[in-house]
């Protein structure tokens, strides 16, 4: 099946010499929601502007639904949606009027059924005759999402939707999410909120100083790099590990109260576990009991970036 | 090509416009009621005909002229400048619009603003001193013309400026000069022969002239080469206007 979005062999050199992006090639399907993680600076917000033909790469290929950006840039940006990181609004415009105007630029015939519905879906019908000016930051935020979604695209970009905004509307904004995937829309977003990622994402990528170094599945990649901590609390302290338990690379907590004994989910398989409580039994040490705990995608995240 | 998106954007010019009502419309005749008050009445009244034409009348297309120029380059460039200076330029940029569209879009709505400008001047003209057009067509295309050439150059002002203070530069301090000693107030003919021929390396003196010409049939150049320099300089603002869109310059990195 043809990918939705197509990112082929990608670089961006900026004038000057910095390089914003190495190399950088991806397949996005219909329907499914990738979050892009990386660092501040490490080339997300340049490999959406591409995209979106705000920056002109230096090498590559990108194509929408099979459109070529560049050769057919008109049939590809029809099919795209972006919602910019920072609130760039007409601040002397009313909701509506700034609503309809992406609606016209977008190529699309007037609508007012439809927009009506993408300003009540986002709680914006009350003030769709409201000055932008007069907005709260979290409603000017939803004004943008309005206007990326006024011509009814099928790939949306949000770069850092979520930024600054209350745990309410961050709410709304996820609940409307899941609505996009379920119509279909292909949703990259960026987010510094990495639960927020691990929650919605189907898959993710990270990239690192321009390069893509990871794309997963999100629950491959939780299996893959993931690690579950199992802490054994004892009934009576140790002053040191066992040599009988040495095999199982156990680690005793301050006070000696608790075995910490961490573990790969690389294939899921349980034989560790079980082989650890064997040898805990053969060495006849007594637990009272026990507590686990698995790695969130914040935790890769932070170790992928350690590993550079 | 791409009706709706031409249209969204001349819509939106346009209620800019409403919204700066007293600023765009009726700043410039209140400015030029006040010209035609102090030089065409007062002053006026005291001067001698020039080439049979009476000095309120014949001021009045170098008056119209003045606003025109100033006004087509002013909301021509602030319209491309203002969503460059507050980021909204990235949804023109990322919109399924050629640079052709995007230039019809802004500069059409300029050039209307500053047409409808022009002719609420002469209007307002007529309340001051009795006026005649004698080449109404040929009016009426000078007039389009001009403002559509300078809304063009005001566009690429507007794209060049990285502050406010540069959108302002060029209107100022060379336009509005070139215009006052382009043959606004006077006739060239009425300068020492050396600085005549100075005026005429000033494009607006064709501009004047041309205009001047279809009111009252006199000329101070003739009327195909003023027609001749505004069409060059109309090719020269589309070719920077191509060039800026083809390289992305100030617009795209």
């Amino acid at each position: 099946m043809q990918p939705i979005l197509s990112v082929q062999n990608v670089s961006k050199t900026y004038e000057g010499g910095f390089v914003a992006l190495k190399n950088v090639s991806l397949d996005l399907s219909q329907g499914e929601i990738f979050a892009l993680l990386g660092p501040n600076g490490a080339g997300k917000t340049t490999l959406i502007s591409i995209i979106c033909g705000l920056v002109n790469m230096t090498e590559g290929r990108i194509a929408v639904a099979g459109h070529d950006i560049v050769a057919d840039y008109r049939a590809a940006r029809e099919l795209i949606g972006l919602v910019p990181q920072e609130l760039k609004t007409d601040s002397f415009e009313t909701v509506w009027a700034t609503v309809s105007f992406s609606r016209g630029l977008f190529g699309k015939k007037r609508n007012d059924a439809y927009i009506e519905k993408v300003l009540r879906d986002l709680s914006l019908w009350d003030k769709k005759d409201s000055k932008i000016m007069t907005l709260s930051g979290g409603m000017k935020r939803r004004v943008l999402i309005a206007k990326a979604l006024s011509h009814e695209p099928r790939v949306l970009f949000l770069d850092e939707p979520t930024a600054g905004v209350d745990v309410e509307l961050r709410r709304d904004m996820w609940r409307l999410v899941s609505a996009l995937r379920a119509a279909g829309v292909t949703i990259i977003l960026t987010t510094h909120y990495l639960e927020e990622a691990e929650e919605m994402a189907d898959r993710i990528g990270v990239i690192r100083k321009g390069e893509l170094i990871l794309v997963e599945e999100k629950t491959a990649l939780m299996r893959k790099f993931g690690q579950k901590r199992l802490t054994i609390q004892l009934t009576a302290p140790l002053a040191a590990v066992p040599p009988a338990l040495a095999g199982h690379g156990l680690e005793l907590a301050p006070g000696g109260q608790a075995l910490i004994y961490a573990y790969g989910t690389t294939n899921g398989s349980h034989a560790p576990v079980s082989a650890l409580f064997h040898d805990l039994d053969q060495a006849g040490l007594a637990y009272k009991d026990l507590d686990t705990e698995q790695s969130t995608l914040e935790d890769i995240f932070v170790d992928l970036m350690r590993g550079e | 090509m791409n009706i709706h998106a031409i249209g969204a954007i001349y819509r939106f010019e346009m209620a800019r416009t409403g919204r700066t009502l007293l600023q765009s419309v009726v700043s410039p005749v209140l400015s030029t009621s006040l010209y035609f008050i102090v030089f065409g009445s007062a002053i006026g009244s005291h001067m001698n005909a020039i080439d049979g034409v009476t000095y309120g009348a014949f001021i009045v297309p170098g008056l119209i002229m003045l606003a025109l120029l100033t006004q087509s380059i002013t909301n021509a460039a602030f319209g491309i400048y203002f969503p460059r200076f507050v980021g909204t330029i990235y949804e023109v940029l990322s919109a399924p619009v050629s640079f052709v569209e995007i230039t019809l879009g802004y500069v059409g709505a300029a050039a209307t603003k500053s047409i409808v400008l022009g002719l609420i001047i002469l209007a307002t003209s007529t309340l001051f001193v009795p006026v005649q057009v004698l080449h109404p067509v040929w009016m009426v295309g000078f007039l389009v013309l001009t403002a559509v050439t300078f809304s063009l150059f005001g566009f690429i002002i507007g794209i060049w400026a990285d502050g406010f203070e540069k959108l302002q530069m060029i209107p100022l301090l060379i336009v509005t000069p070139l215009t006052f000693l382009g043959g606004s107030f006077y006739s060239i003919d009425m300068l020492p022969p050396f600085w005549r021929s100075v005026t005429l390396f000033n494009p607006v003196v064709y501009l004047i002239s041309g205009f001047r010409w279809s009111f009252f049939g006199v000329s101070d150049v003739n009327i195909a080469l003023s027609l001749g320099m505004t069409l060059a300089f109309l090719v020269a603002c589309l070719v920077a206007v191509w060039w800026i869109f083809k390289t992305g310059y100030r617009l795209k990195s």
